[in-house]
């Protein structure tokens, strides 16, 4: 068994504090992903479990053991990292094996690894290389396969793939699903990219500011995202914020022509603003006399995106079909499903429910 | 050298260059390349031609065309033997120390600590320090049998002093000449340690590779083409060092601490044998010559990719 506990995970540099005691559960063999925007301990977060970077306080614990004052080799852990960090002076080879060497590892056995590796990365052909004489998506299959020879407990990713071109990631971003599939090793990935993180992912972690604001599946954050933050952010284009005023039953929103929809939820006493959110593609757009004005589409073939303009100022994104698109500078009423709204406190930005 | 036109072929035209513009470059190249010409091959050649020639300086007036005798005597001398071992064990040794020192002190400061500033710059200093003026330091401050501090230490610990200059001549030199060029060595290799990516080294720490595998598998190969441009710089420098000899121990005792350099020198200079003194410096720019092919050989493929 090798799941990642973090009790209480506590990093300082200095005074200051960047990762604010996490608790976080990552089941053996699963795949965790870690998103978040920019700078908000991602990427300290899975150093720590790395053992590259010291924890100041709380416990991280691998496979049910304590591992918090653990050096990184005997943590049974192996990490990915964005810039590859191959070993420039070494060929494929010497950099898959070198683990395992620097272990005592029989020369044997080292290269028995190093071409059961090989062969899963199709990088047979390139043993004899130097990484520069590689391209990045091959640099990139290195380091992972330089990663599997060390046979860890735990796989750590930080950003593997975003030195790659858009077409050579998905490529990757399948085959390190494969390969989560064939070794079942537990993962934990760190990404800024929705998409690797939705289609990856058994469980996504989202992070803000060195605090987890939500833990769940794919679908559960999507679904069913506990505040403003995580709704923004999981699903792309992201979910439309307008504003509303909380009334009996119901939350009247201007931005819709100070429509009311009906709603079983607690609403805040009557009067006060409340956030709504609705997602682009559960807006729906007829054309009309007065409403919102087109500022401009965007045309991805199948599904275009509009971007409106509200009467009260606010902007929206609504996804329609492709041939459906209205032309900009049009006037249109846009009318969201009345069960798809989420509704956010306007003051704490937590769901109401 | 070849690798020098390469360097003038890249920088100046680059791969893409026109046929025109590659020649315009070489046109405004030429002045420079002439005036470097005449500037080597006139002592050059006024050096060879007195090599040939029997020149005293007491007696002037009766040169005359000898041949090969200056060479002979020169190369028969057993001055020279003693010389050019003294020259190889002074380059060697120099290198030796600069750069395990120099390797040892990039590392120390590399790791962050307090004052680090000025520390750096007190390493360095050394360098700005005149040859002539570190070797009478070195002479009369620390390796004096009487007044040295190296003497007060020994007698403080119940020692006899030992008189460095007078029996280990040549490694006095070698150290104090090591003591000059530790700096650069230390300066070079710790700009080429700070260019070490700090990624490689964190994974080959997760790799299990202790602090010891670390230096040997990942940093030595990183800083390999650093120490590289350490030895064949200096190299050229140790080659001839002189000030270093004349001031402490004037070459002696005996030929016991005088390389190629200083033997022209006391040939031409001290026994006014102007021709001696050609040949021998002749000799020395071959011997140069050879050392510098061997070490592009073995080493300059390291600058290369
Ligand atoms: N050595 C350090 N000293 C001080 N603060 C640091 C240090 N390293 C990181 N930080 C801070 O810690 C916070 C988290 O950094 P981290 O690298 O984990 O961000 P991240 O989520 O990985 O961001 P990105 O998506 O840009 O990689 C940042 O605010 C950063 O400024
Ligand atoms: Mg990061």
């Amino acid at each position: 068994m090798s799941g990642v506990t973090l009790t209480k995970a506590v990093k300082k540099y200095g005074d200051l504090e960047v990762v604010h005691g996490v608790d976080l559960t990552v089941e053996h063999g699963e795949f965790c992903v870690f998103v978040g925007p920019s700078g908000c301990g991602k990427s300290t977060l899975l150093r720590m479990i790395a053992g590259l970077e010291e924890t100041t306080d709380g416990q991280i614990a691998i496979g049910g053991r304590d591992v918090t004052a653990v050096d990184p080799a005997d943590r049974g852990v192996a990490m990915v990292f964005q810039t590859y960090a191959l070993y420039p002076h070494m060929t494929v080879e010497e950099n898959m094996g070198f683990g395992l060497k620097m272990n005592g590892h029989p020369k044997a056995e080292i290269e028995a690894k190093v071409s059961e590796a090989s062969r899963i990365l199709k990088l047979d052909q390139y043993l004899k290389r130097k990484p520069k004489a590689l391209s990045g998506g091959q640099r990139q299959r290195v380091s992972i396969g330089r990663a599997i020879v060390r046979g860890p407990e735990v796989f750590l990713f930080d950003e593997p793939l975003s030195n790659l071109d858009a077409e050579l990631r998905v490529d990757m971003r399948v085959e390190i699903a494969r390969l989560h599939k064939d070794i079942g090793a537990t993962m934990i990935y760190v990404t800024h990219d929705q998409v690797e993180a939705m289609t990856l992912a058994d469980k996504i972690v989202v992070l803000r500011a060195g605090h987890i604001e939500q833990v769940g599946s794919p679908m559960e954050l999507y679904a069913n995202p506990d505040n403003k933050f995580v709704a923004g952010f999981i699903g792309s284009p992201s979910m439309n914020f307008v504003e509303g005023l909380a009334s009996s039953g119901a939350v009247v929103v201007p931005a819709f022509g100070n429509k009311a929809f009906k709603t079983d939820l607690a609403l805040p006493s009557e009067g006060t603003p409340v956030t709504v959110g609705v997602r682009p593609q559960d807006i729906s757009i007829a054309p009309a006399e007065s409403g919102a004005e087109v500022d401009l589409t965007e045309q991805l073939g199948g599904v275009a995106y509009t971007y409106l303009i509200c009467p009260t100022g606010e902007r929206i994104v609504v996804e329609t079909k492709g041939v459906e698109a209205p032309a900009s500078g049009s006037q249109v009423w846009p009318s969201p499903a009345e069960d798809a709204l989420f509704l956010f406190d306007a003051e704490t930005e937590k769901r109401l429910r | 050298m070849a690798d020098r036109s390469r360097f003038f072929r890249s920088e100046l035209a680059g791969p893409m260059a026109t046929a025109h513009s590659r020649a315009a470059a070489r046109f405004m190249i030429s002045p420079a390349v002439l005036l470097l010409l005449g500037w080597m091959i006139v002592p050059l050649s006024m050096t060879v031609y007195f090599s040939f020639l029997s020149y005293n300086l007491l007696m002037p007036g009766m040169e005359e065309f000898i041949g090969f005798t200056n060479y002979e005597f020169f190369l028969t001398d057993p001055a020279f033997f003693e010389a050019l071992t003294n020259t190889i064990l002074l380059v060697v040794g120099v290198l030796f120390i600069t750069i395990v020192g120099g390797t040892a002190l990039a590392l120390l400061l590399d790791q962050p600590f307090w004052g680090q500033g000025i520390v750096r710059i007190l390493v360095i200093a050394p360098f700005f320090v005149m040859p002539t003026v570190s070797a009478l330091v070195w002479k009369n401050m620390f390796m004096n049998p009487v007044n040295g501090l190296f003497a007060h230490m020994a007698k403080g610990m119940g020692l006899e002093p030992f008189d460095f200059l007078a029996h280990a001549p040549l490694f006095s030199i070698i150290l104090i000449v090591a003591w000059q060029w530790l700096p650069f060595a230390t300066l070079i290799l710790l700009t080429a340690l700070q260019s070490l990516d700090q990624e490689q080294l964190e994974a080959s720490e997760m790799d299990g590779a202790n602090f010891g595998s670390r230096f040997i598998y990942i940093v030595l190969p990183h800083m390999s083409r650093a120490i590289t441009v350490v030895i064949l710089i200096q190299t050229i420098f140790l080659l001839s060092v002189f000030a270093e000899i004349l001031v402490t121990t004037n070459g002696g005792p005996g030929y016991a601490s005088t390389n190629i350099t200083y033997l022209v020198y006391a040939q031409s200079l001290l026994q006014f044998d102007v021709g001696g003194g050609s040949a021998g410096g002749i000799i020395a720019v071959i011997l140069a010559n050879i050392v510098a092919i061997f070490l592009m050989r073995m080493i300059g493929k390291n600058l290369e990719a």
